[in-house]
């Protein structure tokens, strides 16, 4: 039986047929990899929780360094009260996607920080999310005990240029953060910015950009603005 | 059958693309990503290996369609057939190698728009049966891969003084440290690809002749 490679019918079926078994087997792919993925978003969560406060960790030791150092972790809303409810586990709160959904209101959004103990002082890690030139910038920053110095910070991103914004995630940028202030002298909030062509010797409240990454630069100015002015509420609070 | 594995003609299906045939210094094709993820030896090995793994798969499977596949849609089906193998490379690296798969980003998905795989699968895979097909896309691969390692090579090197992330240059060299040396940030920026490759093709073709020579040849 010879079949009319060229009929309309036989081109439809094949077409059907084809994006049928694509479709299932890129499920049962995806479905079947999920719980590995899932595990490796968590843990790199939990690595980069861990580089704020200068502890460097492989996937291997995440989750067990993650136990020993986040003592404690609390969510606020945008005016700085803690929401008291146990259902709301700070870890898992996806603060990329409630920066996604633009019909979310600052009102509404929640904040996780967690608290982490080392060496027996006590941090608190914000996490922050912004856009870069191509897609999401997130990073987390960790505040000494007076909530006002940076103790350390980790950027990572998604998209972001390789060789230039993508460096928000190498160690020369990130330790540039150690040692800044988020408030002036008069205990108002000023942020730390990102500035292209360098920044002013021994200013608290810049660092560095990076060549050639500037809108990612620029987005991370913005990102460290708009997410530490609502950790700033809950940080007046406990100052 | 068996003998004819390795005919002269199947082995120049694989050595050709290789030197005289090279998808990216000879026929130009495939330079978009050749730019893009040659900053950093470990992203182009990567790289590499994956175009190799979908090129394989791909001619493969469109060669072994080929006596099925409609001709008015052929052009979706290899399009289908390639991207669902990106996807599956990628869902892979993100359950087995999370880390490399974060720095290649984008760029794996961009292994679809590679015009050297559509490239094959139109020219050679369409016309021709398994094993050719198989050693045409070995061939190819592995001609875009090394040509993509040495770009990387160069640009790492000169760019960041590296190689597979690890310091070649000794700190003392260094500017900052009281020496002479400086990396060549422009061999971190895209057009420093093209220029690299652009050197490749130059000494290819002084070595041997023009492709259009080669052709007449034929």
């Amino acid at each position: 039986m010879s079949i009319n490679k060229d009929s309309n019918i036989f081109t439809f079926s094949f077409a059907v047929v084809m994006v049928l078994i694509v479709a299932i087997s890129l499920a049962v792919v995806s479905e079947s990899l999920s719980s590995m993925k899932k595990a490796n978003k968590e843990d790199k969560k939990k690595i980069n929780i861990l580089s704020a406060i200068k502890v460097s960790a492989d996937r291997n030791e995440a989750s067990q360094l993650y136990e020993e150092y986040i003592k404690e972790s609390i969510v606020i809303n945008s005016s700085g009260e803690i929401i008291e409810n146990d259902n709301l586990d700070a870890f898992y709160i996806d603060v990329k996607k409630q920066y996604r959904n633009k019909n979310l209101s600052i009102e509404d959004k929640i904040f996780p920080i967690f608290i982490a103990e080392k060496d027996g002082s006590k941090y608190y890690i914000t996490p922050l999310v912004g856009s870069g030139l191509w897609g999401p910038i997130w990073g987390f920053i960790a505040f000494e005990k007076d909530c006002n110095t940076i103790y350390g910070a980790s950027f990572d991103h998604k998209t972001e240029t390789p060789g230039l914004g993508a460096e928000i995630r190498e160690a020369f940028f990130e330790d540039a953060f150690i040692g800044k202030k988020i408030l002036d002298e008069n205990s108002s909030f000023v942020s730390v910015d990102v500035v292209k062509g360098g920044s002013e010797e021994g200013n608290n409240h810049q660092v560095d950009g990076i060549t050639g990454g500037t809108i990612t630069s620029d987005g991370v100015t913005n990102m460290l603005k708009n997410d530490l002015k609502v950790y700033n509420n809950y940080f007046k609070t406990i100052r | 059958m068996k003998s004819t594995l390795f005919s002269k003609k199947n082995r120049k299906l694989l050595s050709d693309p290789l030197g005289d045939q090279n998808p990216i210094t000879i026929q130009v094709l495939g330079i978009c990503s050749a730019l893009a993820i040659t900053v950093q030896l470990q992203q182009a090995l990567v790289m590499a290996m994956s175009v190799v793994f979908v090129m394989v798969c791909a001619n493969v499977i469109i060669s072994a369609l080929r006596n099925v596949i409609p001709s008015r849609i052929r052009i979706i089906v290899q399009l289908v057939v390639v991207s669902s193998l990106v996807v599956f490379v990628d869902q892979v690296l993100q359950a087995f190698l999370p880390d490399v798969q974060e720095k290649l980003s984008v760029f794996i998905g961009l292994i679809v728009s590679n015009c050297i795989i559509m490239g094959r699968l139109e020219a050679f895979a369409l016309g021709n049966k398994l094993w050719p097909s198989f050693l045409d896309a070995i061939g190819n691969a592995i001609g875009y891969g090394w040509i993509l390692l040495a770009v990387a090579f160069f640009r790492e090197l000169l760019g960041s003084g590296k190689l597979f992330g690890y310091q070649v240059f000794p700190d003392g060299w260094y500017e900052a440290s009281g020496g002479f040396y400086l990396n060549n940030n422009l061999m971190i920026l895209p057009p420093m690809a093209l220029i690299v490759v652009g050197i490749i093709i130059w000494v290819q073709r002084s070595r041997k002749s023009f492709p259009e020579e080669l052709l007449e040849e034929n």
